[in-house]
């Protein structure tokens, strides 16, 4: 199966913007920063059409080796989590995009 | 963060673009990664994470309102999973969001 990488998307923006490969390498990784500075700080990042990205708290826990059966206290920590918009969903099963839904 | 203040905060930074190139630059992102994962396939972004997609077997669910079983068809979900730099970052960062 094919994975998509920065370099294919890179291509991609060079060939729809007409800016140089460098620049549109450069580009592609403003955007993947910016996204993640604004989750760094808390932030939810909500992307029309696609989805939204967000973090959550989690609390502590106790957790158990799985191999040992050792237990050990899970600390708080937060973790991101991606809700895909219905549109993205949509498409990914070929069935009919909804209207007026870009949560 | 929504998409359009995303794309204001790229043209504010790169002030010789036009406004119509950076939406370009940011929907084909989201676009290119949409195409490539109603095709099948995978796409990864080392640091920040990877987006792919899972099966879901056919179930039996249940209207919630009414306990009625209804057969559910077997579907494909979009799946992200955060990079190891990207999940560091976000758990260092502030509390209380």
């Amino acid at each position: 199966m094919n994975t998509i990488t920065r370099a294919h998307l890179t291509e991609t923006i060079y060939t729809q913007v007409g800016l140089s490969r460098n620049e549109s390498a450069d580009l592609l990784e403003t955007v993947l920063n910016r996204m993640s500075s604004a989750l760094e700080s808390g932030e939810s990042v909500k992307i029309s059409g696609f989805g939204t990205f967000s973090v959550r708290q989690k609390g502590r826990r106790i957790g158990r080796n799985p191999k040992t059966g050792v237990e050990v206290p899970i600390m708080p920590r937060r973790v991101l989590v991606f809700r895909p918009s219905q549109v993205l969903k949509a498409h990914v099963n070929h069935t009919a995009v909804p209207l007026g839904d870009d949560e | 963060m929504t998409k359009s203040e995303l794309i204001a905060e790229l043209a504010t930074a790169n002030p010789h673009l036009t406004a119509r190139d950076v939406e370009t630059i940011v929907g084909t992102v989201f676009n290119e990664i949409t195409a490539a994962l109603s095709r099948g396939e995978r796409v990864e972004l080392r640091g920040f994470g990877a987006f792919s997609v899972k099966k879901r077997d056919a179930r039996l669910g249940r209207n919630p309102r009414t306990g009625a079983a209804v057969d559910v068809d077997e579907k494909a979900v979009p799946f992200f999973k955060a990079g190891k730099e990207l999940r560091e970052r976000v758990n260092r960062g502030k509390r209380g969001a």
